[in-house]
């Protein structure tokens, strides 16, 4: 079998962060182990996938789809925002983000 | 609005005198494309805030993207410009981060296989040697999308009690952007701001030329981010870099890469390490402030795009594009140098102001070269970087300027009226000519006038009248002045000059 890439406890931590998850320290260890079983999984694609089989991200063999450059409709202001949770003069209201200007 | 001080610098002199700098510049161009990028919205600047947008630029579950067939041939047309190699296969990828500037989360780019890479443009730039060709090689251009802007409400500023929030318009989100990068460049010494702003008017005259955007540095349609850092020697690996943002014209180019090789000098003195960090330029101080660190926050987790397929340009498509290109700016410059009989430098100015184009459609309609330069590189120039905004959009066209020269060729105007009509024109007054009527600028041509007022001017300074008798002819000028102001400069002088010395009946030297 190829090579599982291992997970560690800093590598969940680090992810969750970039993913603003706010994960308990106590699970760290828990979801390593089974990001881990779910990465030993998807790598047993490398043992049927050999040299001459270039690694893929697209699973058509298809390039250049193109859209001519041509205006379609948009919405209009009052559609864009209707599932926005907040809105003031005509704009998504968000809340600040740090170290804006 | 900005109260920011200057942190400690060094002199600039003493900088270049013992560190060596290295540039990279990250140039962002908007196209001028009907559409977006990857969807069919408009793309129209200063439109209704949430107008321009569409389930696919507000990423709104389900959404596809398509991308923009115009867009894809811009960017190879500005890779081809650069003298790139163009990709014969790639992808976009997704940034991934959670800003709201962009509603789904990632900005849709291209990451380790941009469309173009490994060019080259070429700068010229004056130095104590006489005219400089510093090559600035191109690393890569790619396609990406512009993000939506966001204005930031109440907080430390404190304007709205309790307020501590943004508001998102995506009008912006999704128009296409070039992305184009250099490799670092070394060996520019002291001319480094110099070649800095250089490299950005060359690569906006090019991408002009090429008419993929209007190249507005002040609307943000084109955009500089600015990477500086100081080492010993050139032998010496690179120094830590600052990536300076919200550089907004040429002139805050040339100025963010001079202040910033001061203030690392100063910090390299203190033996303090430079920190890696984007900071922010202040146009209105002059200096550049601390943005964020770059630190692990920034791990964007590029993938491919799964929603996009690869884009192949066709070699016969990449060569037909290469065949249309418009004259290379380098070429076209050497031919109107030959035609105008001007010389490298001269040539430089025009180039540097920005003002090919607009000396190239003056002289078309007629104008003499250097008339034409004298207006658009001299007081033109001088007007437009005191209001910080580009020359071409000043309220006045090469039509307006060269209507002026032509009244100033047939001697209904000097160029002290020449000066005030192009004022008026800049004032919003109407056209040359209809200045000229409500202003009333018109050079006195009746001689009647001018002999009473050169008689006056006579009769008030009977020495200087005496001494243009004796034969003193440089002595005429105190009158000829003198009458100028009398007729609040609307007399042509050297008319003014004949008349009186044929009055005093005297010649010429």
């Amino acid at each position: 079998m190829a090579d599982t890439p291992s997970i560690t406890r800093d590598d969940v931590a680090h992810l969750a962060r970039l993913a603003r998850i706010d994960l308990p320290p106590e699970s760290l260890d828990h979801y390593a182990e089974q990001l881990g079983v779910i990465l030993g999984a998807v790598a047993q694609v490398s043992e049927v996938a050999t040299a001459d089989v270039p690694p893929t991200s697209h699973p058509l063999p298809l390039v250049n789809v193109f859209r001519e450059d041509v205006v379609r409709p948009s919405l209009t202001n009052s559609e864009a925002l209707s599932g926005a949770p907040s809105v003031e003069s005509e704009r998504f209201r968000v809340p600040r983000i740090l170290d804006e200007e | 609005m900005s109260t920011h001080v200057a942190e400690t610098v060094v002199d600039y002199d003493d900088v270049v005198a013992r560190f060596d700098p290295v540039l990279g510049l990250e140039v962002h161009v908007e196209l001028g494309t009907v559409t977006k990028m990857f969807c069919g919205c408009p793309t129209e600047f200063g439109a209704a805030p949430n107008t321009q947008v569409c389930p696919v630029c507000l990423g709104l579950p389900g959404a596809l993207p398509a991308v923009n067939a115009v867009a894809v041939e811009s960017a190879i047309r500005i890779g081809l410009a650069l003298h790139c190699s163009i990709a014969e296969w790639c992808r976009f990828a997704r940034k991934n981060y959670f800003y709201p500037d962009m509603p789904k989360n990632f900005q849709t780019s291209q990451y380790d296989e941009p469309i173009a890479f490994d060019g080259y443009l070429d700068v010229e730039v004056e130095t104590d040697e006489g005219m400089r060709t510093f090559r600035i090689e191109i690393e890569r251009a790619h396609m990406e999308e512009d993000t939506g802007k966001t204005s930031h409400q109440g907080g430390a500023t404190g304007r709205i009690h309790g307020a501590d929030y943004s508001l998102v318009d995506y009008n912006r989100a999704g128009i296409p952007l070039i992305e184009i990068v250099t490799k670092p460049v070394p060996d520019t010494g002291k001319y480094a701001p110099e070649v800095a702003r250089a490299y950005v008017t060359a690569l906006r005259e090019l991408l002009r030329g090429l008419g993929v955007s209007d190249v507005k540095m002040e609307q943000g349609s084109l955009r500089c981010d600015a990477n500086v850092s100081l080492r010993l020697t050139s032998s010496d690996p690179l120094g830590t870099r600052t990536e300076t943002k919200n550089v907004n014209s040429l002139r805050s180019v040339e100025r963010a890469v001079r202040y910033e090789m001061t203030r690392q000098a100063a910090v390299l003195d203190s033996g303090a390490r430079v920190v890696q960090e984007t900071r922010h330029w202040h146009e209105d101080t002059g200096v550049t402030t601390s943005g964020r660190e770059k630190s692990d926050a920034e791990d964007y987790r590029y993938f491919p795009e799964p929603d996009l397929v690869p884009i192949a340009p066709s070699r016969e498509w990449v060569e037909e594009l290469r065949a249309a290109l418009p004259e290379n700016p380098a070429v076209r410059q050497t031919r109107l140098k030959g035609a105008w009989g001007i010389s490298d430098f001269e040539m430089a100015s025009v180039v540097n102001a920005g003002a090919l184009d607009l000396v190239e459609d003056t002289v078309a309609l007629g104008s003499d070269q250097g008339a034409a330069r004298k207006w658009w590189t001299g007081e033109l120039a001088r007007i437009a970087n005191e209001q910080g905004v580009e020359l071409q959009d000043l309220p006045i066209t090469a039509t307006d300027v060269a209507r002026v020269e032509a009244l100033v060729g047939a001697g209904a105007l000097n160029d002290k009226l020449a000066r005030q009509v192009i004022e008026g024109v800049l004032a919003g007054e109407g056209t040359p000519d209809e200045v000229v009527a409500s202003r009333g600028l018109a050079v006195v041509s009746d001689d009647g006038p001018l002999l009473a007022a050169i008689d006056d001017a006579l009769a008030a300074a009977p020495d200087v009248a005496e001494k243009i008798r004796g034969g003193k002819v440089a002595a005429a000028g105190a009158i000829v002045g003198a009458v100028m102001k009398a007729t609040r400069g609307q007399a042509d002088a050297a008319r003014v000059r004949a008349l009186l010395l044929e009055r005093l009946d005297v010649t010429e030297d």
